[in-house]
């Protein structure tokens, strides 16, 4: 990676180039100056990259307009006096890791013990400009500007040893925090060298290392933050207090779009010790405990124009197609007409997806405190600088008062870029003159979440008699497009988009929808790779030897055979009666294909997952501890939204507010799971928390028709569907 | 309607007036500042909140603090003696047994119990008594492994 391809312009033009035009946008918020950023950290050597470095380093020809990167001063990591490293990063760690792989890379690239690495995450005071933490971006985004700045600042180290040492710098060797001179001769520490210094040095392009040169990247390393979480000390949200702080419950409309018509507060205000606040709708109850609140809360009497429900859980598909706008053409190739005349024969079907929570166990929380003119805000939250621009134009201060400080945050998988909490907390904090906590109930969580959007997939596709698929005409209405090309060598496809999840046309979902772990891809998936099954069936192949047949990608054919090696596949047509699913799916740059067993019960249609594999080519991988995890983790609660997940509603009403109807993946569902991933060092790094989890629908639902010759056309494949499914007689 | 009542917190009398009602949850974390334990439900199903009472696991969210009275509990922060994890504590660590955390109090103060009260549990019988506690970044599969670790590492060492 050092001056061919791969090198750090390249890269950036990689990190310039994401799209994420069907996100919010968001204008960089305004970072602190230098001065200000040392008297806060202190100083040392300091690396730091400006939004011009990167343009000098983006190749002619890049996209231009994204304002990605950093405006100004943002320092990327620094060298403390005492020879440890900090890395800071606008990115926040909610689980998937990235607190251990960013820091491997700061090692690895600096020749320094992976325990003298310390990481600051979503500060927005002391992290340069981040976008947000979402669409597997860290490691194969950011993560190549963090190496780059780490190699500037062991440029930096090595010349300051060489004058130091008074040896020419090629001469000179760093390892473990020590540059050795001489065969290791005559030494300085990195201490010594940072040490009554106050460097500040731009990225200019200091070679990377090569993945031959990797001594931490790539090794399994355990999560650093462990103790923390073991131990309870980990800070989240919530375990912030500060001084005369009160906690907010506040009055919610019984369904999305109710108009509060009166609202008699006298109740509330009785309880000792609480405050109630009153601005225009929002209307809350303040103590000092949170449990008090609620019980305040409870005793406001309001009255509220409820809206007619426009669809239910049931019909809401009907209407997603009524009110679907024009489509956009993702992919397009060849003539359907033309390929369906060569075709032998031709499957038509239609997917629904039901909307799914996000759910994490930590609900959405924060707390946020106003001095004067300036603000705090500790907020579970995966966007921490879009939120400090929201807070500062709610609150009108210039954004640069505004400081947002991410801890912990208690799982997000795309639900926690909604900042709604944190506004509120403001909001209320503005109100009360005191700092004030909001932690939303289990019910306030299932009832603002934005959930993964309900959706319809249609395809009609047809295969010649040598079994390859001839024609593929995808339509997808409210998934979004991610994951919806095909990566099969089909000569003749159309692939059309008809509303993205959110932003949706106006009223075609009755509540808030948005980015759920590999946004649109679930969804896409499960049409996909059920459909390719049914053309398996129709051509009378084996479904793996049908894939492979239609097939040209290398890295995709890859993975397939790894996983049916891991799993044990062997030929047979479905349904086997063995009760063996198979599915493949790109997502984030990644490839993954995994092979599911399953036992259905005939009697009561459950379904028991008894093993998953899943291969998985995601370029290089940092940790592949961390990898593996987020692998077994998206396995694990993609049982979910492929068996019991749906958000039950009439209209604006949520019916479930609590895990006791809204039910997750448990222990007692836990298949075995083996993951494999490919050894793909040399390539770049590709996304690893999201991938694992999009074939999670379509495997298992290949694998029950296996078991039991029922095509389930619908997610989630509850009990009732199953036996509604399966084959009479 | 306040009360005094006194318990057994972490192997030290806590005494403190409070309202007998008011769950144990919302007490440990804002009365007496203990915030490893988590809420996640609010109605006992989730077991984000899970501490022990004696030497059963019990939801700190649904239970009042007048069951509590004269009681021994036992919360996150009670387990590592001396700055030492404790063995269930270290099995969490050494299998990568948590992603996010938050729930990982929770599991931990339940593993304990188990481990307490079935000193050599069966795979069936970790299942089962985990199976309430909800964990949605899907540490399942490290969390079994890091409990029948611990479980292993309990029958050499009888400090459980």
């Amino acid at each position: 990676m050092k001056t061919e391809n791969g090198t750090p312009q390249t890269i950036y033009e990689e990190y310039l180039a994401q799209d994420f035009s069907d996100r919010e946008r968001t204008s960089p918020a305004l970072p602190l100056d230098r001065r200000q950023f040392l008297k806060l950290v202190g100083g040392g050597i300091v690396v730091f990259m400006t939004l011009r470095d990167a343009q000098a380093m983006q190749q002619e020809g890049g996209p231009a307009g994204r304002p990605q990167l950093p405006q100004d001063f943002n320092a990327f990591l620094r060298i403390g006096e005492d020879g440890r490293v900090t890395g800071f990063t606008g990115k926040i760690e909610m689980g998937q890791g990235i607190m251990t792989s960013l820091s491997q890379m700061l090692a690895d690239e600096l020749a320094v013990p992976l325990e003298a690495v310390d990481m600051v995450m979503g500060d927005t005071d002391l992290c340069p400009w981040d976008m947000g933490t979402f669409g597997s971006m860290t490691t194969r985004g950011f993560g190549p500007a963090f190496r780059a700045a780490a190699a500037e600042a062991k440029a930096v180290l090595l010349e300051l040893a060489a004058e130091s040492l008074q040896v020419p710098k090629e001469r000179l060797k760093a390892r473990e925090g020590v540059v050795y001179a001489d065969a290791g001769q005559r030494k300085v520490t990195y201490a010594e060298l940072a040490n009554g210094k106050q460097i500040l040095r731009h990225v200019k392009g200091a070679p990377v290392e090569t993945p031959s040169e990797f001594t931490i990247i790539g090794k399994p390393t355990l999560r650093k933050d462990s103790v923390a979480k073991v131990t309870g000390r980990a800070q989240f949200a919530g375990d912030r207090n500060e001084p005369g702080m009160l906690c907010a419950r506040i009055l919610r409309p019984p369904v999305h779009g109710a108009k509060l018509i009166s609202a008699d507060t006298a109740g509330a205000r009785a309880v000792e010790g609480v405050q109630v606040v009153q601005e225009g709708d929002l209307i809350a109850v303040l103590h000092k405990y949170p449990d008090v609140a609620q019980d305040a809360l409870t005793k406001i009497k309001a009255q509220y124009d409820r809206p007619a429900p426009v669809a239910d859980d049931k019909t809401i598909f009907d209407h997603l197609l009524q009110v679907a706008p024009q489509g956009e053409t993702v992919a397009e190739g060849g003539n359907l007409a033309e390929g369906q005349k060569a075709a032998r024969f031709v499957v038509e079907e239609k997917y629904l997806n039901s909307y799914v929570s996000h759910a994490p166990i930590e609900p959405h929380t924060a707390v946020a405190k106003i001095e004067g003119d300036k603000a705090t805000v500790w907020a579970s939250t995966q966007t921490p600088f879009a939120l400090k621009q929201a807070a500062a134009s709610l609150l009108g201060f210039p954004p640069q008062n505004v400081r947002v400080i991410t801890p912990f945050v208690g799982g997000g998988f795309g639900g926690k870029s909604n900042i709604q909490q944190a506004l509120e907390a403001v909001r209320l904090a503005k109100l009360a003159g005191k700092p004030i906590k909001v932690g939303w109930t289990r019910a306030e969580e299932f009832f603002y979440d934005t959930f993964r959007p309900a959706a319809v997939v249609k395809i009609k596709a047809g295969a010649s008699d040598s079994g390859l698929i001839s024609f593929w005409d995808y339509g997808v209405y409210f998934a979004g497009e991610r994951g919806a090309a095909q990566f099969y060598n089909i000569p003749h496809h159309r692939t059309m988009s008809y509303g993205s999840g959110w932003g949706a046309p106006h009223g075609a979902h009755p509540f808030a929808t948005g980015p759920w772990r590999a946004p649109g891809n679930n969804t896409n998936t499960f049409a996909r790779e059920s459909h390719v099954d049914m053309l398996a069936v129709q051509a009378g192949m084996d479904p793996v030897e049908f894939r492979l047949k239609n097939l040209q990608d290398p890295k995709m054919r890859r993975v397939l055979q790894a996983v049916a090696e891991k799993f044990g596949w062997s030929s047979a047509k479905a349904p086997s009666g063995r009760g063996y699913g198979v599915a493949c799916g790109m997502d984030a740059g990644a490839c993954v294909a995994h092979m599911a067993e399953v036992e259905v019960d005939k009697n009561t249609g459950s379904v028991r997952v008894k093993r998953v594999a899943c291969a998985q080519d995601m370029g290089l991988c940092v940790n592949p501890e961390g990898a593996r995890l987020q692998m077994e983790g998206a396995i694990t609660m993609g049982l979910g939204y492929a068996l019991t997940e749906e958000v039950r509603f009439t209209g604006g009403e949520i019916h479930d507010a609590n895990f006791d109807t809204y039910t997750i993946p448990h222990f007692s569902w836990l298949p075995e799971i083996e993951t494999v991933i490919m050894d793909a060092r040399d390539s770049p790094a590709q996304g690893g928390g999201e991938p694992a989890i999009i074939c999670m629908g379509a495997v298992i639902a290949n694998a029950v028709f296996d078991a039991t010759g029922a095509r389930l056309l619908q997610l989630p494949m509850t009990p009732e569907r199953i036996k509604a499914a399966l084959p009479r007689g | 309607m306040k009360e005094t009542i006194g318990f057994n917190l972490n192997g030290k009398s806590v005494s403190l007036e409070v309202d007998p009602s008011r769950p144990l949850l919302w007490v440990l974390r804002y009365d007496l500042g203990l915030t490893g334990t988590k809420y996640g439900c609010g109605e006992g199903l989730c077991g984000a909140c899970t501490v022990l009472v004696g030497r059963r696991a019990v939801r700190s969210c649904t239970l009042e603090m007048k069951d509590v009275a004269g009681k021994r509990v036992t919360t996150i922060e009670g387990l590592a003696k001396n700055g030492e994890l404790h063995p269930v504590q270290k099995a969490f660590v050494e299998q990568d047994a948590l992603q996010c955390g938050y729930c990982t109090p929770g599991m931990i103060m339940n593993a304990y119990s188990l481990l307490l009260n079935t000193p050599r549990p069966s795979p069936r019988q970790i299942i089962e008594s985990m199976d309430g506690n909800l964990c949605r970044c899907g540490a399942h599969k490290r969390i079994v492994q890091a409990i029948e670790a611990a479980a292993k590492e309990a029958v050499k060492n009888p400090q459980l």
